[in-house]
């Protein structure tokens, strides 16, 4: 019989203190009734023989010295079961489409146990995304953790739905689940998400996790959890390959920050609480693969970055945990660009172990590698060309500049439908490259080359 | 023994309180019902503050808390080779074994497996004097022999010494006055194990990669900082160096990073030959994976964990080499923990004690004179991530202040896909000066005068770029516009090198150095033909130039360079030089 205590002593932000309390366990869930009869949940952050502080997920308002605390005993548990594809839920778990509650398999902790590091599959499969730029560039595999750097105003919604879309494994005829979890984002970005699940029917095979705007800025602490639980679940219990897109990490930070603040911490970078890198890795490492599982869980957060600026905390910590980044530009988005990815700022740090020979084809890597250094080239000489004009450029360096904007306008530039396939990704690769002086290849083998480099072909056929 | 109790009064994430219990400093205590185990950081009045190496949820202030009297140690004994463990020394197959899939908590394993036997041969008979650092005898152990050392504060003469197949808690040797040795001894994390005297660190850690050992060398008992923003190469290095190190020993500590990459060690080590004895890699490896979401605490003993074990095999006479990928992830678990305790902050926040932590530790690497007089080495390259990539924050800038290698990372040189993206004008190593002699003596007479020259390269590069930058390179004289072309060909030729190519990933120093003098060759002729009146366009066309950069992917590299410069050669005598 748990006990109810009318003891608060003070309020603070998100932060309740309740005092003269029985033993009350460090991470305990806490239900607090408020006069009118509602309720609002929370959790233990600190607990005491004097004091408890709580931190309340819906928020403090209206809750009074009259309230009544409650300590259940437990520490936050998510209902999982296989039949929660196709549910669309509130940032707490709660149903939100007027469908029954769900009925458990299971209740598992949402603060998710670290993978051994030697029970980790190593991730290796490549997905094919269908976008030029990553797959031919930064290439995602399963059990990979890729980020989406963006700035307000980008189209990082629908990149995030063009991968959701298309993304699949060849050769393998699964499916990704899809587990969506929105964090402070608007209602009518929700709905954007939620119209293209609808109408391309990948609501059926995912679960949604809404917490909009308006919700309640500390239920963004548990939404990922929540939603990265049921991934878990799928995943390694139901043997599915679940594709998580958090969305939008900033928001996420921002409510991090806030009870930080509450608690009068002492902050480290711009107000953030020390403990941010340890927080997000808490929630980004829980991407990846299991020795002798069949599923696997691959990650694509998204976080704008206040200011367009990768330096700022979360970006910054964000990539130090990753595995790679997918960098959106400005630049390129006001050039009319669609998916306005930055090459050379992106990376894929699984890249090497999901292409080549066996995964998807021998010349992949060099050919990545001649097509960055080729667009690095002519970029630099865009700079020199505001400054002297292309007739003073050599004939050499115009076939470099002319190749980088070709390479933007047909390499990175693609429909927002259009999925491609990564033959034809590496073919349009050989195809752009062959407007280079073919000595200026340096970073592909001669075999390959002659196997591969349009001018070979023709003659060799 | 009965360990003494007391209580729980506070729980604030990793950080407990006690009452009634007086413990000593960095004692490690247990906690609560399921026997969590934590470390003892702080006594103030009658409060006992200990963090915990394990998650606290659950906890509740009432509950017992037992000192076992003891610090922090790491068994130290044959089996630490090819182990992977947490922090703590807790050994990660064993808590799959406990636990499955995931690290829930609760479980108390040993780190070095009591059941299995090693073979021990005796150096040492009945009736020696020894005294500690002394070597009893030898086991075989992965690719080396473990010696067997008197431990530290032991001396007597011997009673007994037996050979033959032990395990490590079995007695091996019986001093006089009773004391029994068995093979496995501890020792305490937290203090410097004893050594007999510090010396100059004078020969080189040779790499195979080729920036480090020709322009930046670190020296046997050495210190490096790699310091550089997210996806610049941090790790890639360190675990180059892991592979191609001519160190015996490696030890690895993953301190707050990816579980994948640690993953990825496990995978391709075992697969991966040592260079020195041909033997499977893990075979000289430990690891210490403590990833970044495992518990706070046990990330911060990591790195003791990790330099306690680099210390024992020192004094058994080895080279080690201790990579800690990264010590910012460690300075924050400190940042952290010291924001639990509410102390004064210094810096971004963190404690203030920062500085001396850091220092603490590089000290105990080096190269000394063992107790048993046999010369030992432990080279340290920390890994620094700065937060946005900023090299004025405090864990870099006083990385800097102790460390005498910097290898700067530069996030510009990594978007245009130099690697390895050490930049090659703010990097250092104030080791080249002791170091030259022994690559005088190893490799070549010309040695510092080649690295002089390539360096010369760079720097008027750097000068010249300025004004490329401004008016284009064509407004440039076309000497000025061949040393613009001759430091391209050593950045990417010669620091260029890829990780991930089976030639390339690997260069011994000969090569090293035969390579760079012929990109030398190619200028010194290209210089010549130039007071000849010949145009930069026919020098730089010549094929053997081509050739030369794509020689280093080449199986027949050591070869084919010697033959390159003669092509080199013949081609310059057709342009009539
Ligand atoms: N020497 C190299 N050869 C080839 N590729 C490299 C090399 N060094 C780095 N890279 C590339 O850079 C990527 C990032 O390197 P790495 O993971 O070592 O970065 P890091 O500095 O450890 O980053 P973080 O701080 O986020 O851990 C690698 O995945 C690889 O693609
Ligand atoms: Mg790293």
């Amino acid at each position: 019989m748990q006990k109810e205590y009318r003891t608060i002593r003070e309020i603070a932000g998100p932060l309740v203190f309740v005092e003269k309390t029985e033993p009350v366990g460090y991470s305990e869930l806490v239900k607090i009734t408020l006069p009118d009869g509602s309720t609002k949940r929370g959790q233990v952050l600190d607990t005491s023989h004097d004091i408890v502080v709580v931190q309340v997920f819906e928020g403090t308002g209206g809750i009074d010295r009259r309230s009544s605390v409650k300590f259940l005993g437990e520490t936050i548990k998510m209902p999982v079961s296989g039949d929660m594809l196709g549910r669309i839920l509130s940032g707490s778990g709660d149903p939100l489409d007027g469908g029954p509650p769900i009925i458990p398999e299971d209740r598992l902790d949402i603060i998710g146990a670290a993978i051994n590091p030697y029970s980790r599959d190593n991730p290796q499969e490549f997905i094919q995304t269908g976008i030029s730029t990553i797959d031919g560039m930064n290439t995602l595999v399963r059990g990979q953790k890729l980020p989406i750097f963006s700035g307000s105003g980008l189209p990082h919604n629908d990149i995030a739905l063009q991968i959701a879309r298309q993304a699949k494994v060849l050769g393998s005829g699964d499916e990704f689940a899809v587990v969506f979890a929105a964090m402070g984002i608007t209602s009518e970005e929700a709905q954007y998400f939620m119209k293209d699940f609808e109408r391309t029917g990948a609501l059926k095979r995912a679960v949604v996790f809404l917490n909009l705007a308006d919700d309640p800025a500390i239920e963004r602490l548990i939404t990922p959890r929540l939603a990265l639980t049921t991934a878990e679940y799928l995943a390694f219990t139901q043997d599915m390959h679940v594709l998580v897109i958090l969305t939008d990490i900033t928001n996420y930070c921002e409510a991090l920050r806030q009870i930080g603040a509450a608690r009068e911490e002492v902050p480290a970078r711009r107000g953030y609480p020390g403990y941010m890198y340890t927080d997000l890795a808490n929630i980004y490492e829980r991407a990846g693969r299991i020795q002798g599982k069949k599923g696997s869980i691959t990650q694509v957060p998204i976080l704008s970055m206040p200011g367009d600026d990768i330096t700022h905390p979360i970006p910054d910590l964000t990539g130090y945990i990753t595995e790679g980044q997918i960098v959106a530009s400005r630049e390129l988005h006001r050039a009319g660009i669609y998916p306005p990815i930055a090459v050379g700022r992106s990376l894929s740090r699984l890249m090497g172990q999901g292409i080549g020979e066996g995964h998807t084809r021998e010349d992949h890597r060099a050919l990545s590698d001649q097509l960055y250094a080729g667009y690095a080239e002519g970029r630099d000489l865009r700079g020199l060309v505001a400054i002297v004009g292309k007739e003073s450029l050599s004939e050499r360096d115009r076939k470099f500049l002319d190749f980088a904007d070709s390479f933007e306008d047909r390499f990175v530039r693609q429909e927002r439908n259009e999925d491609r396939s990564i033959e034809e990704t590496l073919e349009l690769g050989w195809d752009l490259l062959s407007m280079l002086p073919e000595d200026a290849l340096t970073k592909i083998d001669r075999k390959l080359i002659e196997k591969y480099h349009p001018t070979h072909k023709k003659r060799g056929s | 023994m009965e360990m003494k109790k007391g209580q729980i009064s506070r729980i604030s994430g990793p950080v407990v309180v006690a009452e009634g219990i007086s413990p000593r400093m960095n004692d490690v205590v247990l906690i609560g019902k399921e026997r969590l185990v934590g470390e003892v950081i702080k006594l103030v009045g009658d409060k006992t503050i200990v963090q915990v190496y394990e998650d606290t949820s659950g906890l509740k202030p009432g509950e017992e808390l037992l000192d076992t009297g003891a610090p922090l140690q790491a068994e130290l004994g044959p089996g630490l080779l090819s182990s992977i463990y947490d922090g703590v020394q807790r050994p990660l197959p064993k808590l799959s074994e406990a636990m499955g899939d995931f690290i829930t908590r609760g479980a108390s394993v040993p780190g070095l497996d009591r059941e299995r036997t090693w073979k021990f041969t005796p150096e040492k008979k009945k009736g020696d004097k020894v005294s500690q650092g002394d070597i009893l005898g030898e086991a075989p152990e992965g690719n080396i022999t473990h010696r067997i050392l008197v431990p530290p504060g032991v001396s007597g003469t011997i009673s007994s010494i037996s050979e033959g197949e032990f395990t490590i808690e079995e007695t091996i040797c019986v001093l006089e006055d009773g004391t029994k040795l068995p093979m496995m001894h501890k020792w305490p994390v937290r203090v410097p194990r004893p050594f007999s005297e510090k010396l100059l660190p004078d020969i080189p850690l040779i790499t195979g990669q080729r920036i480090l050992d020709s322009l930046f060398p670190l020296a046997k008992g050495g210190t490096a900082a790699i310091p550089g923003g997210f996806g610049t190469g941090k790790t890639v290095t360190s675990q180059q160096l892991s592979k191609w190190s001519d160190a015996q020993i490696v030890i690895y500590v993953g301190c707050g990073e990816r579980g994948n990459e640690m993953t990825e060690v496990l995978t391709t080590f075992p697969k991966l030959e040592d260079p020195k004895s041909g033997q499977p890699l893990m075979g000289r490896t430990v690891l210490i994976a403590n990833t970044s979401n495992m518990p706070v605490a046990a990330r911060e003993a990591s790195v003791y964990t990790g330099i306690t074990i680099a210390e024992y095999y020192r004094d058994m006479g080895y080279d080690v080499a201790l990579m800690a990928d990264s010590t910012s992830r460690w300075a924050e678990a400190m940042r952290e923990i010291s924001s639990r305790l509410e102390e004064m902050p210094g810096e971004e926040g963190y404690p203030a004690y920062l500085a001396s932590k850091l220092s603490e530790f590089y000290e105990r690497c080096g190269r000394v004179k063992t107790m048993s007089d046999a010369y030992g080495s432990i080279s340290a390259i920390g890994a620094v991530s700065p937060s946005g990539g900023d090299f004025s924050e405090p864990v870099t800038q006083n990385t800097l202040r102790i460390v005498k290698v910097f290898w700067a990372l530069d996030s510009k040189l990594r978007e245009r896909r130099h690697f390895p993206a050490i930049n090659w004008l703010t990097s250092y190593s104030l080791y080249t000066g002791h170091l030259d002699d022994w690559y005088r003596k190893n490799v070549s007479e010309d040695w510092s005068r080649l690295r002089q020259w390539a360096m010369e390269v760079l720097q008027k590069e750097s000068e010249l770029q300025e004004i490329v930058q401004l008016v284009g390179s064509d407004a440039l004289p076309q000497e000025q516009r061949l040393t613009l072309e001759i430091a391209r060909m050593i950045r990417e030729f010669f620091l260029q090198q890829s990780a991930y190519h089976p030639v390339d990933t690997y260069s011994p120093l000969k090569r090293q150095f035969a390579y760079l003098d012929a990109i030398r060759t190619f200028a010194n002729l290209a210089q010549k033909a130039l007071s000849l009146d010949i145009s930069l366009e026919d020098i730089t066309e010549l094929p053997s130039k081509a050739e030369l950069g794509k020689m280093k992917f080449e199986d027949d590299i050591d070869t084919g360079i010697p033959a390159v410069v003669e092509k080199m050669h013949k081609q310059f005598e057709k342009l009539g030089v």
